[in-house]
């Protein structure tokens, strides 16, 4: 059918295939970083999200909807082109004598992860019976404690799926980190592509590792949901 | 450093940052940005809508096959699929393609993957009586489907569909990596000529794509409550 010559040798051993072993770390680390920064952020947003204090859950609020209705690639731009004019000037110096590359694509992706996060763990928090709540209120725990001890381990449990999930796209999302650079994944397999015109090869290669990234963390989230959430539906 | 934002550059541009070189050229900026999202976006419909009727067929030939393809796209970033079409599209029709069609082809792949997932969950939504009732009047398992069951889907899907379209405003972005000139694209062009204002040229873009965003985030946060069945029902 096609007009095209395979040679999977060119990508399973030698240059190329170090090029495409370094891309998958580049990936796996981008990745592993900003999920840390993103839960961080994204659970203190959450609680603001729910503060007593109106102007708090409004300015929570405008942070989640600006970051989700934006695209994440013109974050990366904005971070990586135009944050030094509003960044202070310590920031700028520490950031050009880092990796500022792999830095601002670190920064877009977790802030950018960070509002999808937030709403996750608010609708794993909202989803624990206010009655449990009220319980703790009156078994006289203030309302930390109650949070720390009846409500948060109970919404961590069915935070868990979404949240593994949100790892996942950020793990795809991180390949958009090629545009300014970052010589992950994706921006490896198109290198090899570009040097080798193997396109089918470097694609398919790039492809399998993100299929069994995803296929086992969609893997994961089974098992938990069947042993963890559900042990008594599991036969 | 000048430490205050100008803005003259965006005033300066706005044409160019809106429509691109039109009339005396392509048709590129925020509008061809929203031309790509439609024309994907009604084509993702018509395959979310096939993939997903074929995903929960009784055929084991046919659904098995369907799912693994569904779930590998959905396992691929955005980027990777616009890659393959790339390089694949010219191997398959034997000509090369305008960046815009292989743009709108991935855009369309990637999204139907993620809209047959909607119409699977809206039709398992519908109680299966509905179905039963349906045979029973003597119709087809297909005129079941398409009369009686999809129909009342479709309904609970439409929310679901709009914020599908608002994802892939977003992802038209990505259109900016194999040179099709929508507005990310239009923005670093101009960036690139005028060197000194890329705060202020990405705040401009990220704010227009978020008054987009924001309106059809809204609008699907008032369908879900309009539409929604009367639970006394």
């Amino acid at each position: 059918m096609l007009n095209y010559h395979f040679d999977w040798s060119i990508i399973t051993s030698g240059k190329y295939f170090e090029w495409l072993v370094s891309g998958v770390k580049v990936t796996l680390e981008l990745s592993a970083i900003s999920i840390v920064f993103a839960f961080v952020l994204g659970l203190l947003l959450a609680v603001l999200r729910m503060s007593q204090v109106k102007p708090v859950r409004y300015i929570a609020l405008a942070y989640l909807e600006f970051f989700r209705n934006t695209p994440l690639l013109v974050q990366i731009f904005f971070w990586y082109f135009g944050s030094y004019k509003i960044l202070p000037q310590a920031v700028n110096d520490w950031l050009n004598n880092t990796n500022f590359e792999f830095a601002a694509a670190v920064i877009a992706l977790s802030i950018y992860t960070s509002a999808f996060i937030a709403e996750d763990i608010r609708s794993g928090i909202l989803s624990i019976p206010k009655e449990q709540m009220e319980a703790a209120r009156s078994a006289g725990f203030s309302y930390l404690r109650s949070m720390q001890y009846i409500i948060l381990p109970q919404a961590v449990r069915i935070t868990v799926p979404p949240l593994v999930n949100q790892f996942l796209n950020l793990a795809k999302n991180s390949s958009l980190a090629m545009t300014i650079g970052v010589a992950e994944l994706t921006y490896q397999a198109r290198q090899v592509e570009s040097y080798t015109f193997k396109g089918f090869e470097a694609f398919g290669a790039a492809t399998v590792v993100y299929l069994v990234i995803s296929s086992s963390i969609t893997f994961l989230v089974y098992q938990y949901d069947r042993r963890v959430l559900n042990p008594h539906k599991a036969a | 450093m000048e430490p205050f934002l100008d803005f003259h550059v965006i005033a300066d541009n706005i044409t160019y940052f809106m429509i691109g070189r039109y009339p005396n050229g392509p048709l590129g900026g925020f509008a061809l940005t929203i031309w790509l999202a439609v024309v994907s976006c009604v084509l993702s419909l018509f395959g979310g809508l096939v993939l997903g009727l074929l995903s929960i067929s009784r055929q084991r030939l046919i659904r098995i096959p369907v799912m693994v393809f569904i779930n590998t796209v959905r396992g691929l970033p955005l980027l990777m699929v616009i890659f393959w079409m790339y390089f694949l599209l010219p191997l398959i029709l034997g000509k090369t393609t305008p960046e815009s069609e292989t743009v709108i082809m991935g855009l369309t792949l990637f999204t139907s993957a993620y809209m047959s997932q909607i119409v699977r969950a809206g039709i398992e939504g519908i109680p299966k009586g509905q179905t039963e009732a349906a045979l029973s009047t003597g119709l087809k398992p297909w005129q079941a489907m398409l009369y009686i069951v999809l129909p009342q889907g479709l309904r609970n899907m439409i929310p679901s569909f709009v914020n599908q379209f608002v994802s892939l405003i977003k992802d038209t972005s990505l259109a900016f990596i194999v040179g099709v000139s929508e507005l990310t694209h239009v923005a670093t062009q101009i960036n690139n000529r005028t060197m000194a204002y890329p705060t202020e040229i990405f705040i401009f873009i990220a704010a227009v794509y978020f008054v987009i965003c924001y309106a059809f985030t809204s609008l699907s946060r008032l369908l879900e409550r309009k539409l929604a069945w009367n639970k006394s029902m």
